[in-house]
Order: C-alpha cells, then structure tokens, then sequence
C-alpha cells in the first residue's frame, strides 16, 4: 500500500514537472504583462464594432489606469468617451477589487449627474463590443482551475497554452485556452468554449508595440463566430508611468475631466 | 416672439464665428456640437382642452460650443425650435456658464443644470428647477432638468468635498400648460391670475450647499438648502368670493443626507430630507405647504447580460396634520398624512446595446395613481436614433399628482441626428 501512494506521488509529481512552468505560474505573469504593466497606464482607444453584414460603428475613448498594490491587485480606471457623439464628454470610473465586484460610477453631462451603476462584470458587455467588463480590466485568477495543456507556436512565437474552466457554474463558457507567449508573457490568442464544447469566440493580439519597456498589444479582436459579428479595438497613443494623481478618480473629476489626461 | 428668434440666430452666428476663428489657431481648445431633433406627441385618450390632438410637436435643433484654455472653460448650450401647436418659433438658452478650475477649488458661474441626491425621478435634496410637462409629454430626459442662474463653487479639502451655491435669480418648476394637459385646479372659476417670483434681493437669493466623501465603501453625501418652494401657492385676494389669484413661492429650508453603495449583489440608495415651509410653520395655512419630512430608499441590480431592475419606495410625512386638516377648506381634495410611492425601472439592452427596451412606473399606494412609461430607442447608426414611447396615467383621483392626468395619455416619437 505505501509503496502504491509513493508511486503515485512519483507520478502526479513527474506530470507537474513536465513543464518547466506551472499553468497558475504562465497565468499570473500573463496577468501582470497584460493588465498591470506599468504604475499607471494611458491609452486613447479606438474600438470598432463591426456586424456581419460589415456595418461599423465606432467607440473613441482615452482609457486611464493607476495601480494600487501588486499585479491581482487593486486598480482604479478613469474611461473618457469623445464618440459617438450622443455620448461625448461622459466619464467612467471603476474600482476594481481583487474577489468581488467592482465599484462604478458614471457620469451623465446632460443631466450633470454621477450615479453609481449596478453591474457585473461577468455579464456584461463593454459598451455593446464583444468584450466583456473581465476581458478589459481582467478576470480574478482565483475564480478558474488553470492546466497547462502543451506547448506550442502561435505566428512563430513559442507558447504555453493553458486550459482555464471557471469554478462557477454561472459563466457563459465551459473553458478558455490561452496562448501565452513564453517570452513576454502577453495573451496572444484565446478560445472561448461554450457549453457543449464548441468554440464561439476567438480574441488575437493582432500587434505588439513596447512601450516605454512594456511590451503593449496596441492592436487587438475579439471575435464572436455565433453571431458574426467582432470588435477591432486599436490603440492610437499609449504611456506608461505618467504620474496620474490618486483625486483623478473622484466625482470631481469625472464632472469635469482635466484636458491633460484626457488627451 | 419674433426677438427670441433673432436672439438665437445671433447666438448661432456668434458661436460659429468664434469656432471658425479660433478653430484654426488653437484646434484642440474648441469644439462645437449638437442635434437636430424631431419630437412629437399625440393624444391616445382624449383631445386637449383647448381640441388639440398632440402634446408636443416640434422640430428643434440644439448647439453645443464649448471653448477652453486652462484654467478656464466656457461651454454655451442653446435651443431653437419650431413649434407646431402654437405655431412659432422659439428658443432657450439651456446652459451657459464659464468655469474656473485651480487645484483644490473651482467655480461655475451662470446658467448651469445641477444635479443632487440619489432618487430615479424622485427628488428629496434635487431642489434645482424641473419641467415637468417635458416629461410628460415625452420629450428625451434631460429636459426634465431646468438651469439654474447662479454661481457653485467646489471646496477639494481633501477630507471631504464642498458645493456651495448661491442663485440670485429665481427659476420656477414648469407644469404641464392647462391648453394641452387636463388637469386639476382647485379653483377653475378665478381667471385673473398673477405669478409673483421672489424679488431679485440679497435677502430672496437662494443657497444650497452639499458636503460629501466616502464613508465605508458608502458615497455620503449631507445636504442644505435654503430658497423657496418651486410650485407656486395660490393666494386669493379675498378667501369667500376670490375674484383673483396670485401665484407665488413660499418659503422653503431643506435639511438633507443621502448614502449610496454596493449591497446584496446590487447598488442600494438610501436619502432623507426634512422640508421646513418657513412662512406656515404652525400649517394653519391651507394655501402653502405643511414641512415634511421625505424618506427613500432604492435598490439596483443587474440581473443577467445587459438587464437592470431598479425598485424604489418612497415615503413623505406632513408635519402638524391636524392643523392642516382643521384650516383645509371644505371643497379642496385633503392630502394623506402619509404619501407614499413605489417605482419599478426595467432596462433591456440588445443588439450590442444599440436597442434599448426599458419600462418605468409610478405607483402611489396611499392614493392608487400611477404612471406608466414603457419605450423602445435604437440607435440606428452612431449619429442617428429614434425613440417611441408611451405616458399612461390613472387611478387615484382627479386631484391626485398622476391620477389628474388621466386623461392626457399620450405616444410620443423622438428621432435626432447628432453631430
């Protein structure tokens, strides 16, 4: 009998170490490459909506970013929306929380008025794309079971591809697999399972830029094979430690956002 | 008429002046938007008073210009319409303000839409000017707001957050006009009436101050208010055998606070205020409002993909209702001692949030009036959208906030072209 539970453990720790990096190990990194780079993070994003039948229509904004604490941590996000018009100069704040929903608040100019919303980001879609609230600012790692499936290239890099399958029951996918990229770690391909298996939904990193030393997907889809319809999202400018103030992230500011960060 | 019309094509040649002048030399500080909009209403139950069938029939078209150059920010939002039910062309300026903004303060001055308090459509320590027949008649939300003429200021200590505001010049509440909207009025007979503003004094001008921060993951917010009711109280010139009313705005103190956060998977928001009428502070007056005290509390969540439920109940108590009921006079409708009012918001969004399917509702358990506003909006492209809906009054009573509306439901279209 002992001898049986040491073989055992032979194997199970013999099939943990066949690769040279755990999936839980991959994810992490891949999580602070991609949505915690940087102390703070600016973008001007271009996001474009294109249904199948080829119709566009286009969300211009300037994403802003401050870390607090370390990559899983907590991070504030100040979003500014230049278009479509019908929603110019509206503001958008989220503080977001390791393990539990974030905080938001959105501010109506027409109304001169800051409400917090009530949203959840496992439901709910940014601004009518194809990327989910978790897919912009990222998905508790604890929440999913990581497995390192293989090791394989994506464009000519060497990836780990990982199997992530939430814990919860209440996701819209089964699974992800991740193609994280051995050397700088960024996410450069995912595939969302549904229910029964199928794939449904393909995000690419479609261009890699570094900036100011952070290796930064500028250029990125995401695409839903259901519904045929995807989001091409670019971005236009990108900084890193730029120095933005904790008060950025107050009513005040979403009122009236300060053109220097905006721009 | 005519002037006012005059008045906004001025403004319009002025703003487009200024933005093509400068527009070239410093590109990035000025910009100039707006909308051209389609609005309509008719009747669905009855024909107006006066035999018309539509609430609301309209062609406007709105200008945004906005300049900045730090510290300063001037922003100008003006409104030219044709109208028409009363055949002629119209304009208002919505906003028009100048902004100073330095480090720890900033200052507004002149006509600005100020928001306060956490009520969807319930007002406690929001006691900035409404249109009401906007919203009943089906114009888009934010006409609902009215500007007010004044100053704000914003104090950013740090330890808390400061609105102070002083509006030397009164705006009153718009309600729906007595040619378009069936409606109750205590005395009919009486023709000859006079509206009466607060005169323009250092003593009538109106102040409100609100101090807010974060207080345990909550939004705290405290609020005072110090100025006049803005629905006006009649005053007969003689009570047995009035031959004449005037119209005017008792005075009006509001002590407030107000607290929002995440709760039980949603957002919860709780308000209070305390009402003082300065001038019946006994409530023997039967011609001015009796204080109150005004509760709220709503909730919010998103219960699947792009689906939002909001729930509110709201409560006021009238202080001193004995001597309210002893004063009131035989004929008038008698308000309870408690006025209470549930809401229901539904928001469906489809389509990758261009369609929009929404439903709200009033409903008035202590006197059984509601209304009701479903809507479907869709965006048809980034520039262009349309929106149907309908307003739908009734129960309660002929005197009743909704329930005097019963007979003033109405379809209403809004199409606009945004630029």
């Amino acid at each position: 009998m002992r001898k049986l539970l040491f073989g055992v453990a032979v194997v199970l720790l013999l099939s943990h170490n066949v690769f040279a990096m755990t999936a839980d190990e991959a994810m992490r990194k891949s999580q602070a490459a991609f949505l915690y780079p940087g102390k703070d993070f600016k973008a001007r994003v271009l996001m474009k909506l294109i249904s199948e039948g080829g119709q566009e229509r286009v969300r211009e904004m300037t994403m802003l970013r401050k870390n607090y604490g370390p990559p899983g941590g907590e991070q504030k996000y100040f979003i500014y929306f230049f278009r479509p018009v019908d929603v110019k100069d509206m503001t958008f704040m989220v503080y977001k929380y390791p393990g539990r929903d974030a905080d938001r608040w959105l501010f109506v100019p027409a109304l001169n008025m800051v409400r917090r919303i009530a949203a959840r980001d496992k439901y709910s879609s940014f601004v009518g794309s194809d990327f989910t609230y978790e897919d912009v600012s990222g998905r508790d790692l604890a929440e999913d079971t990581h497995a390192m499936v293989r090791e394989d290239k994506y464009n000519g890099k060497e990836c780990y591809i990982v199997k992530s399958t939430p814990k919860a029951a209440d996701m819209e996918y089964s699974y992800k697999l991740s193609w994280i990229d051995k050397t700088d770690f960024l996410p450069l391909k995912e595939e969302y399972y549904d229910k029964r298996g199928e794939l449904y939904k393909v995000f690419t990193a479609d261009e890699i830029k570094t900036v100011k030393g952070f290796p930064t997907v500028i250029k990125r889809t995401m695409k839903n094979l259901q519904s045929r319809h995807m989001t091409q999202v670019t971005y236009l400018k990108t900084d890193y430690n730029i120095g933005i103030e904790d008060s950025l992230f107050s009513e005040r500011f979403l009122k009236q956002p300060p053109r220097k960060w905006i721009e | 008429m005519r002037d006012i019309r005059y008045v906004f094509i001025a403004v319009f040649i002025f703003c487009y002046s200024m933005y093509v002048s400068i527009s070239y030399a410093e590109a990035a500080d000025i910009s100039l938007h707006g909308f051209f909009q389609e609005n309509y209403s008719f009747d669905v139950r009855a024909s107006n008073p006066d035999g018309g069938d539509f609430k609301l029939a309209e062609e406007r078209l709105q200008l945004k210009l906005e300049a900045s150059k730090d510290p300063f920010h001037l922003f100008v939002k003006a409104d030219g319409w044709y109208d028409h039910i009363d055949q002629k062309w119209d304009s208002a300026l919505r906003e028009g303000y100048a902004d100073y903004t330095s480090a720890k303060w900033d200052a507004r001055i002149g006509r600005q839409i100020i928001t306060w308090g956490l009520g969807d459509l319930i007002f406690i320590n929001d006691v900035f000017p409404k249109d009401y027949e906007a919203f009943f008649s089906g114009r888009p939300l934010e006409y609902l707001k009215k500007g007010v003429d004044g100053a704000k200021v914003g104090i950013y200590p740090g330890f808390a957050s400061f609105e102070l505001v002083a509006v030397p010049f009164f705006t009153p509440n718009t309600f729906p006009s007595p040619n378009r909207f069936w409606m109750f009025d205590p005395m009919p007979g009486v023709t000859n009436r006079e509206e009466v503003k607060p005169a323009v004094t250092l003593g009538n001008t109106e102040f409100a101050v609100r101090a807010y921060r974060e207080i345990a993951g909550f939004d705290a917010a405290i609020y005072f208010y110090r100025g006049f009711f803005r629905q006006p109280s009649m005053m007969p010139d003689n009570p047995l055998m009035p031959t004449r009313l005037t119209l005017f705005f008792p005075k009006l103190s509001v002590y407030g606070a107000s607290a929002q956060g995440r709760a039980l998977d949603g957002v919860i928001s709780l308000e209070a205020g305390y009402y003082e009428s300065r001038e019946d502070r006994g409530g023997t007056n039967p011609m001015i409002p009796n204080s109150q005290t005004r509760f709220l509390i709503g909730y919010q969540r998103q219960m699947w993909e792009d689906f939002t439920i909001g729930l509110q109940y709201y409560v006021e108590y009238m202080h001193n209702y004995s001597a309210y009921v002893s004063n009131l006079p035989d004929d008038f409708p008698k308000d309870p001692r408690y006025y209470d009012l549930t809401s229901v918001r539904l928001t469906q969004f489809l389509v990758h949030q261009t369609l929009k399917l929404s439903f709200f509702a009033f409903y008035s358990p202590a006197v059984g009036d509601y209304i009701l506003n479903p809507e479907i909006k869709y965006n048809f492209t980034d520039h262009i959208w349309a929106a149907v809906g309908s307003n739908i009054f009734g129960g309660g009573n002929q005197a009743s906030q909704f329930g005097q509306f019963a007979k003033d439901d109405n379809v209403y279209v809004q199409l606009r072209y945004e630029f």
